[in-house]
């Protein structure tokens, strides 16, 4: 950080202390909404949720061989397998932007071309296991599975769109050597490396099991009941195959792992807890922001208010995973589930800073495209999400 | 000797420079030491991952980390 950022922070925090009226009821409110929305997250979410899908992104990025997946984005890969593996890849490969946006550039001069590329770096940051898991556990499984289902499907069409519009453009790109991440022979087969991560997935399903609805019969309140056993046999188990199918210094390496992205993720996420409870408050509860704006901008599932919200969601930076707290506010407040899901389908994949990135790589023509078809798409999804699911 | 780093300067980059320079300083080989962040001009080494050390041209690692022990063999071979 330069110097003279350091002192515009400073100022800018001294400006905020001396002028803000704390004393304001309004203000007030905002404020213990800010901290009362944290411990909410404290205690329903970081323990059974959080923690367990870091352990389980680490082990992906640890544990997931990256060479096997990235052969199918090379120029002689067949179309139909890069554009399948790349709707899903993002689950694997696109933990931090750091990885997407080279990679990206790679498959789009050098590799499959500009429809695998563009498909890879929609799914990339929709899909990976964190957002998917705090979507689901927070905003509700339906808009989770929506958010999934929404965005491998979007990843196809947009990239099957971007590569019929500028097809001449493809054609002459420039072939060449490429270089992927070399295989590390681990000496597990596919099978033990999919059980280990299945019996992770399980025990953050398990643990984060909702209670069930008081008149609920049969199956469910029987899983409620026992979840916490069902919890430590799988432990148990997990413990069991590290023993036995991981060396040490896989173990420290999985642990690093998990490790770097709480660094990397938690204070963001903290944060964006706190903007987004002292601006938009709990569910039920007002802050800053009076509800009727946001009820008069987003609420309802009409045509104006799915386009707003992916606008908005387009140019917006949500911070990685900040896009929950901020929707769980903004829902709270009376935004429609339409629009929730345009927002959360347009936003974490397109942001002004990564517009410019991707202009840089491909030009301000197809970006534009790319980022036109994202939102009109979107605004068509949260639109027939709105009618027909809720 | 003309040693390339490529990476758009996350921790993971930061780390692999900062392994190089050890392994230099290590074996004593004089060398250039660049480090590439244009997502293009990585991209036209035709890397696919980050970070990835270039020497004298020759690709020698993609995405991890290089351990100090190779980044040494590299240098002096």
């Amino acid at each position: 950080m330069k110097e003279k950022t350091k002192l515009l922070i400073l100022v800018g925090l001294f400006l905020m202390a001396y002028f803000i009226p704390w004393a304001h009821p309004v203000i007030r409110q905002s404020g213990l909404e800010a901290f009362m929305m944290l411990q909410e997250y404290a205690r329903e979410h970081v323990l059974t949720c959080l923690i367990p899908a870091f352990f389980i992104a680490g082990a992906i990025a640890v544990f997931v061989s990256q060479a096997s997946v990235l052969k199918y984005f090379g120029n002689q890969a067949k179309k139909i397998l890069s554009y399948s593996v790349a709707s899903v890849s993002g689950t694997i490969l696109a933990v931090c932007s750091c990885t997407v946006l080279p990679l990206f550039a790679g498959i789009y001069s050098r590799g499959a071309g500009i429809g695998p590329a563009t498909a890879f770096l929609y799914s990339g940051p929709a899909i990976n296991v964190l957002a998917i898991t705090m979507t689901a556990k927070i905003l509700g499984w339906q808009l989770g599975l929506a958010r999934a289902i929404g965005a491998v499907i979007f990843a196809v069409i947009t990239g099957l769109l971007m590569a019929v519009i500028f097809r001449k453009d493809d054609l002459a790109r420039t072939g060449g050597q490429i270089h992927v991440p070399d295989e590390d022979d681990t000496g597990r087969t596919l099978f033990q490396d999919s059980i280990y991560i299945l019996t992770m997935v399980l025990i953050l399903i398990f643990a984060a099991f909702a209670k069930p609805a008081p008149d609920a019969a049969g199956l469910w309140p029987a899983i409620f009941a026992a979840k916490w056993y069902i919890t430590i046999f799988l432990l148990i188990a997990l413990g069991w195959m590290l023993k036995a199918w991981f060396t040490k210094e896989e173990c420290v390496s999985w642990i690093d792992a998990t490790w770097g992205f709480m660094k990397q993720i938690f204070p963001l996420l903290l944060g964006g807890v706190i903007v987004a409870g002292f601006l938009l408050g709990r569910p039920g509860h007002s802050a800053l922001i009076p509800e009727q704006y946001i009820q008069t901008l987003l609420g309802g599932n009409s045509l104006w208010a799915n386009l707003f919200a992916s606008v908005a969601g387009a140019f917006m930076y949500f911070a990685t995973l900040t896009e929950v707290p901020i929707l769980q506010g903004l829902l709270g407040a009376g935004m429609g589930k339409g629009p929730a899901l345009a927002l959360l389908l347009a936003g974490p994949a397109l942001s002004l800073p990564n517009m410019l990135v991707i202009g840089g790589v491909m030009g301000v023509k197809k970006t534009a495209v790319f980022c036109a078809i994202i939102v009109v798409m979107s605004t068509i999804a949260g639109m027939l999400y709105g009618t027909f699911v809720v | 000797m003309e040693i390339k780093i490529l990476g758009p300067g996350c921790p993971k980059c930061e780390q692999t420079s900062k392994i190089v320079t050890e392994a230099l300083s290590d074996t004593g080989v004089e060398a250039t030491v660049e480090k590439v962040t244009g997502v293009m001009e990585i991209a036209g080494y035709g890397v696919f991952g980050t970070p990835a050390v270039v020497i004298d041209g020759d690709v020698k690692c993609v995405g991890k980390i290089p351990k100090k022990e190779d980044v040494s063999s590299w240098l002096t071979k």
